[in-house]
C-alpha cells in the first residue's frame, strides 16, 4: 500500500509539473500597444504579405479574391469558421490559447462590445480611422466606435421591414397590415382559414426580440463603461409583448425554428406568409427559398400608433484581432473592404445592404428592382426604414451569451405558448447575475 | 479458438429454427437498417428531390455520382482534405494507442514489479472519468502550452486507452503462457525482444480488437476536435460534416443537404469495411475481454 | 473496478531486474507518460482552476471553494443532472434488453444465418455519432423529414420528436440505435465462452431452452452485464454530441443546460466561465465515478451470492 502511495505521489508530481509549466506560460494575447499611423496602411499594402480572414457572409470570399486581384502581393486566407456564435467561440478559444486567431474577422454589431471590452480588437484610430466616421450611417458607426476609439468598420446594416407573400395574401384576402393590431387580426384570419398557414414565424430569438423592443421605443440595455442597467419590463418591452403575447398564446406563430431546412421550405411554399426582418432578408430568401420567387413583396414594418418606426436587426463589422502579426496590412484590408467603391461593390453584388452613406444615397441603389420581389424597388422601403430607427439603442457587453441562454427562459414561454413577460424577467435575472460575476456592475430594474 | 466444439454442440442440441425468434430479429434488423437505408437512398437524390420526395423512395433522377463528384469538389475539395486528416489522425492515434496499451497490458500481466497494483488501479479508475468532462481542462491546459489548433491536440489524448490496457491485460494473461517466456529467458533473449518476436504474435487477436475499437473512437471523435481546432483545414470528417450541416442552415444558408448526406455515406464506408473484413479477429478478442 | 484490481495480484509472474529498475516498468512507462499528460494533468489542472475565478472585467482571483458551493446550489446544473439520470433510467435498460435479447437469440442456434443478424445489428456502431445524429435529425424533421411524411399521411402533426416533451426520448432512441449492436456483440462474445459440457449436462437433466437461459446463460453474462452497464452509465452522463447537434432544429427543447456536459460547454465557450465550468466537470466526474463504483459493487455482490 505504501508503495502504491509513492507511485501515486510520483504521478501527481509529474502532473503538477505539467500544470506548473502551463500556468507559467502566457495566456491570451492582449498586446495592443503597438500604435500605428495612417501612412502605415499604404506601406503595408506595397510591402505585401499574408493575412487570414474569417467570415461567413456570402461576400466574404469574393472580397478576399477581389482584394488579392487588386494587390497581387497580398495573400488573403479566407476561412469560413462557422457563423455567428460558432465563429466567436473559435476566436475566443484562439485568443485564450494565444495563437490561431485570424487577422481580420467578421463580427456582428451585437458582439462588438464583448470583443473590444476584452481588448481582443485593435483600436484602429491610430491609423486615422476616426476620420472615416462621416462615411458611414450613424447607426452602424455607433456599433464599431467607443468614444474616440474605433474597433472596426461597418459592413452591412439591417434596417427592418416586413416581407410578405403577395400570392398567399391574395388567396386568403388579406390586406397588407400597417399596424400591429391589423397584423394580429391578419394572423388570426390566415391561421383560421388553414391550420397549416401562418402569417409569420418566431420560435424565440433574442436578437429578434431585442429589435422588436427597439422598434417599440424601448431601451432595455443601458451601458456606461462597465456599469450596466437591464430593464426588460420597460415601456417599449411591454408594448411589444402586448402585441406578441397574443400571437404566442393563440399559437398563431409558426413554431418551426428559424433558419432551418423546414423553415426555408415553409417560406418557399407560402406556409409562412410574412417575416419581420432585416435588410439582409431579401437576398437570403432569394437563395434559400427560391420557390417563392415573384411572390414576395416588401412593406414598412407595422406600427403601434401609425407613426413610422423601424429598428436594426443584424449587420456586421470587420475588426482586426489583437493577435494579428500584421495589423497595418489587416487594417488596410478592412478599410478597402468597407470604405472603397470596389470593396462595397462586392458587398452590394451579394445582395447586402451597405452602411456607407454615399452608396445608400446613390440614385441607382434606391431605384434597383428585384425580380424575386416582383420588380419592386425594395431598397426604397429599406432606406425609408433606416431613417426611422429610434436613437440611443445599446446592446449588452455580453449579448452573445445572452442570446445563447435566451431559449432557457424566454424560449420556454414560446414553447409553452404562455406569457412572455415572466420569461423576460427570468432572462433578466440571469443576465444580471452573470454580468456581476464577470466583474460588471449590473443592476436590474 | 473455442468456436469449433461449440458449433458442433449447436447442431446437435437445437435442430429447428424458431419462427417467433426470427420475426423478432427481423424487427430489430429493420429498426437498425432504416436510417442506413435512408442515408443510401437519399445520397442518390438531387437537392431538389431531397425536399420534394418521400424519404424512403428514390427521387426523379439518379444523382449519386454527381453528388459524389460535388462532395469532393465543393469548397475547393475540402472534403478530401478532411478525409485524409481523419485517416492520419486514426492511423497515428489508434496505432499508437494500441502499441502503448499492448506494452502496458503485457507488462502488468506478465511481470511482477513494485507499484504494479497502483498503476493498474489508477489507470482503471480513470475509465470512470467522463472523457468529455476532461476535454475542457485539457483544452485549457493545451492552450497554455500552445498545442491547441495543431494535430497533436487531437492525437495526444487519443493515445491513452485505459479500456485498451484492460483488454490487453486480460488477453495477455491467458494468451501468452509463462512457460514460453521462461524458455525464451533460458535462451538468453531480452524481454523486449521476446515481446516483439514471440508474444506479439500470440497477442494478435487482442491487438486487432484494441486497434479496431481505437480506430472507431478516433474516427468518430467529435467533441475533442470541436474544442481544439479552429482551422477547417485541420478538421476531421466528423467536424467537417457538422460544419456543412451548420452552413446549410442559419442566416447565410447555403443548402447542401445532398452533399451532407452523400458525404456522410462516404465517411462510414471505410469503418464498416474494416469491421466486416476483420470480424473474426475482433470477436474472439472481445470474447476473452468480456469474461472478466 | 475493485474486483478487477483485486484479481491482479493473483496472476503468477516473476520479477526480473536490469540496472535495478524492474523490467515491468519498461513496458508500462510509455503508456504512463501519455496518461499523465492526457488524463492526470488535466484533472489536476481542473482542480486548480476550480479554486479561482476569472472575470471579463477585473482579472483572476483565488476564491477557495466558492465554485463548489455554487455548483451544489445551482438549479440549472442539477436540472441537467436530473435529466441525464432520467435518460439513463429509461435508455440503458431498453438498450441492454435489446442487446441481451438479440445476443441470446443469435446464440440460441434457432435462427438461420445468425452471423448475418449479428453483423447487421452491429453496423450502427461503425457510424460516427455525428453522422448518426445528422441522419436522425433529417428523419425527425416534423414537416419535411420522414416523420413529416408520416404526419402528412396522417393529416396532422401527430409525431413531434423535437418538442420539449419528446426530445429526450428522441435522443435516447439515437443512443439505442448507435450502441445496442455493440453491446449485443459483447454479450454474444461472453456467451460463446460457456463450455459446451455445461449445455450437455443441462440437456441430460432435461432442461428446456428457458431454463438453460436462466441457469446457465444469464449467470455467464453477469460480468459482461456489469461492464456494459458501467459504460452505458458513463455514456449517459457524458451526453453531449446528440443534444449539441440537434439544438439548432430544437432550440427551445434543448436548453443550454440540457445535460451537464452541454452546460459546462456553454459556460466555458459561450460564457467564458472557465473556472466554474471546470468545477462542473469535476463534480460530474465524481458523480459518475461514484455511480459506476456502486454498480460495480452491486454487480460483484450478486456474483458472490
Amino acid at each position: 500500500m505504501k508503495r502504491s502511495m509513492r507511485i501515486a505521489a510520483a504521478a501527481l508530481t509529474a502532473a503538477l509539473f505539467a500544470v506548473g509549466l502551463a500556468a507559467c506560460s502566457p495566456g491570451g494575447g492582449s498586446d495592443t500597444s503597438a500604435a500605428g499611423k495612417p501612412a502605415d496602411l499604404d506601406a503595408a499594402l506595397s510591402k505585401g504579405g499574408e493575412i487570414t480572414y474569417w467570415a461567413w457572409a456570402p461576400a466574404g470570399e469574393a472580397k478576399a479574391k477581389a482584394f488579392e486581384a487588386k494587390y497581387p502581393n497580398v495573400k488573403v486566407n479566407y476561412v469560413n469558421a462557422g457563423s455567428g456564435v460558432d465563429e466567436y467561440t473559435k476566436i475566443t478559444n484562439a485568443l485564450k490559447a494565444g495563437t490561431g486567431a485570424p487577422d481580420v474577422a467578421q463580427i456582428e454589431y451585437t458582439a462588438m462590445p464583448q470583443f473590444y471590452l476584452a481588448k481582443s480588437l485593435v483600436d484602429l484610430s491610430s491609423y486615422g480611422f476616426g476620420d472615416l466616421k462621416s462615411d458611414f450611417i450613424p447607426g452602424s458607426w455607433g456599433a464599431v466606435a467607443d468614444g474616440e476609439k474605433v474597433y472596426g468598420l461597418p459592413e452591412d446594416s439591417g434596417p427592418m421591414a416586413m416581407f410578405y407573400n403577395q400570392r398567399v395574401f391574395d388567396q386568403y384576402g388579406i390586406t397588407v397590415p400597417t399596424t400591429w393590431d391589423e397584423f394580429s387580426a391578419a394572423a388570426e384570419k390566415l391561421h383560421a382559414a388553414d391550420p397549416n398557414q401562418y402569417l409569420t414565424s418566431d420560435g424565440g430569438d433574442g436578437y429578434f426580440a431585442s429589435s422588436m423592443i427597439w422598434q417599440a421605443g424601448g431601451h432595455p440595455y443601458q451601458v456606461d463603461g462597465t456599469k450596466v442597467t437591464i430593464d426588460l419590463q420597460d415601456e417599449g418591452t411591454k408594448k411589444w409583448t402586448g402585441v406578441w403575447n397574443n400571437l404566442v398564446e393563440k399559437k398563431l406563430l409558426s413554431p418551426t425554428p428559424s433558419y432551418t431546412d423546414d423553415w426555408y421550405k415553409q417560406l418557399g411554399n407560402g406556409q409562412i406568409a410574412a417575416l419581420i426582418s432585416g435588410a439582409w432578408m431579401p437576398s437570403l430568401l432569394e437563395s434559400a427559398a427560391p420557390e417563392g420567387a415573384g411572390d414576395w413583396r416588401a412593406a414598412p414594418m407595422p406600427t403601434y400608433d401609425g407613426t413610422a418606426a423601424s429598428a436594426n436587426f443584424g449587420g456586421s463589422a470587420q475588426g482586426v484581432l489583437s493577435q494579428s502579426k500584421n495589423p497595418a496590412l489587416a487594417a488596410a484590408f478592412v478599410k478597402w473592404m468597407n470604405d472603397s467603391p470596389e470593396g462595397v461593390k462586392v458587398l452590394q453584388d451579394s445582395g447586402s445592404f451597405p452602411s456607407t452613406v454615399s452608396d445608400l444615397k446613390a440614385p441607382d441603389f434606391a431605384d434597383a428592382t428585384s425580380d424575386y420581389f416582383g420588380g419592386q424597388q425594395v431598397n426604397k422601403i429599406l432606406l425609408a426604414a433606416s431613417e426611422t430607427v429610434p436613437d440611443g439603442w445599446q446592446y449588452l457587453p455580453y449579448q452573445t451569451y445572452a442570446q445563447t441562454i435566451f431559449a432557457d427562459s424566454v424560449g420556454q414561454a414560446y414553447a409553452n405558448n404562455s406569457d412572455l413577460n415572466p420569461g423576460l424577467k427570468k432572462w433578466q435575472e440571469t443576465l444580471v447575475s452573470y454580468g456581476n460575476e464577470q466583474g460588471f456592475t449590473v443592476t436590474g430594474k | 479458438m473455442r468456436a469449433t466444439p461449440i458449433e458442433r454442440r449447436r447442431s446437435r442440441l437445437v435442430p429447428r429454427s424458431s419462427i417467433s425468434l426470427t420475426i423478432l430479429m427481423v424487427v430489430l434488423v429493420l429498426y437498425t437498417l432504416v436510417p442506413l437505408a435512408y442515408l443510401v437512398i437519399n445520397s442518390t437524390k438531387s437537392q431538389d428531390d431531397f425536399f420534394t420526395s418521400f424519404g424512403l423512395s428514390f427521387g426523379s433522377s439518379f444523382n449519386l455520382f454527381q453528388n459524389i463528384g460535388e462532395v469532393f469538389s465543393y469548397n475547393d475539395g475540402i472534403y478530401s482534405r478532411w478525409f485524409l486528416n481523419t485517416i492520419f489522425y486514426v492511423v497515428v492515434s489508434a496505432g499508437g494507442a494500441t502499441i502503448l496499451a499492448a506494452l502496458a497490458g503485457y507488462g502488468i500481466a506478465k511481470f511482477r514489479f513494485r507499484g504494479r497494483n497502483a498503476v493498474f488501479a489508477v489507470v482503471l479508475g480513470a475509465v470512470a472519468i467522463p472523457g468529455t468532462a476532461l476535454a475542457l481542462p485539457t483544452f485549457l491546459l493545451f492552450s497554455s502550452i500552445g498545442l491547441v489548433n495543431t494535430p497533436w491536440a487531437i492525437i495526444i489524448p487519443s493515445l491513452v486507452s485505459p479500456f485498451g490496457l484492460y483488454l490487453m491485460w486480460t488477453y495477455a494473461t491467458d494468451a501468452v503462457p509463462s512457460e514460453i517466456l521462461e524458455a525464451a529467458r533460458i535462451d538468453g533473449a531480452g524481454e523486449f525482444r521476446t515481446f516483439f518476436t514471440v508474444s506479439l504474435r500470440l497477442l494478435a487477436p487482442g491487438l486487432v480488437t484494441v486497434l479496431l475499437f481505437s480506430i472507431v473512437t478516433t474516427w468518430n471523435n467529435y467533441f475533442l476536435p470541436l474544442i481544439m481546432l479552429s482551422d477547417p483545414k485541420l478538421y476531421p470528417l466528423t467536424l467537417g460534416l457538422a460544419q456543412w450541416n451548420a452552413q446549410s442552415t442559419g442566416t447565410n444558408a447555403d443548402p447542401i443537404q445532398n452533399l451532407i448526406i452523400t458525404g456522410s455515406l462516404i465517411a462510414i464506408i471505410p469503418l464498416i469495411a474494416v469491421f466486416l473484413f476483420l470480424q473474426r479477429y475482433w470477436q474472439s478478442g472481445l470474447a476473452a475481454g468480456s469474461v472478466k | 473496478m475493485a474486483a478487477v484490481v483485486a484479481s491482479v495480484s493473483k496472476t503468477p509472474t516473476r520479477t526480473r531486474r536490469r540496472l535495478g529498475i524492474p523490467i515491468g516498468w519498461g513496458f508500462v512507462t510509455p503508456f504512463l507518460v501519455f496518461f499523465v499528460i492526457a488524463i492526470l494533468a488535466p484533472v489536476v489542472y481542473a482542480i486548480y482552476l476550480s479554486l479561482f475565478r476569472e472575470q471579463i472585467v477585473g482579472g483572476s482571483g483565488f476564491v477557495g471553494f466558492d465554485n463548489y458551493v455554487r455548483a451544489f446550489t445551482d438549479p440549472e446544473f442539477w436540472a441537467g443532472v436530473g435529466r441525464v439520470i432520467a435518460f439513463m433510467i429509461v435508455q440503458v435498460p431498453i438498450m441492454l434488453a435489446f442487446s441481451l435479447i438479440a445476443a441470446l437469440a443469435i446464440d440460441s442456434g434457432r435462427l438461420r444465418a445468425p452471423g448475418f443478424y449479428r453483423i447487421l445489428l452491429f453496423l450502427p456502431y461503425a457510424v460516427p455519432g455525428v453522422v448518426a445524429v445528422l441522419i436522425w435529425g433529417f428523419i425527425y424533421g416534423p414537416r419535411f423529414g420522414l416523420v413529416g411524411s408520416i404526419n402528412n399521411f396522417l393529416g396532422a402533426q401527430i409525431f413531434t420528436p423535437l418538442t420539449p416533451d419528446w426530445v429526450l426520448a428522441s435522443i435516447a432512441n439515437i443512443s439505442v440505435w448507435e450502441f445496442a449492436g455493440y453491446n449485443m456483440v459483447i454479450f454474444y462474445a461472453a456467451l460463446r465462452t460457456v463450455p459446451s459440457e455445461l449445455y450437455e449436462a443441462a440437456s441430460l437433466d432435461g432442461a428446456g431452452p428457458l431454463r438453460t437461459v436462466m441457469s446457465i446463460k444469464l449467470p455467464a453474462l453477469r460480468g459482461a452485464l456489469v461492464i456494459t452497464t458501467i459504460f452505458s452509465i458513463i455514456g449517459s452522463f457524458q451526453l453531449f454530441n446528440e443534444p449539441n447537434l440537434l439544438k439548432p432544429i430544437a432550440p427551445n427543447a434543448i436548453t443550454s443546460n440540457f445535460t451537464p456536459n452541454l452546460y459546462a460547454y456553454t459556460l466555458s465557450f459561450a460564457g467564458q466561465q472557465y473556472n466554474y465550468s471546470a468545477t462542473i466537470a469535476i463534480v460530474m466526474g465524481l458523480i459518475t465515478a461514484i455511480i459506476a463504483y456502486v454498480v460495480q459493487l452491486r454487480g460483484t455482490r450478486k456474483e458472490l451470492a
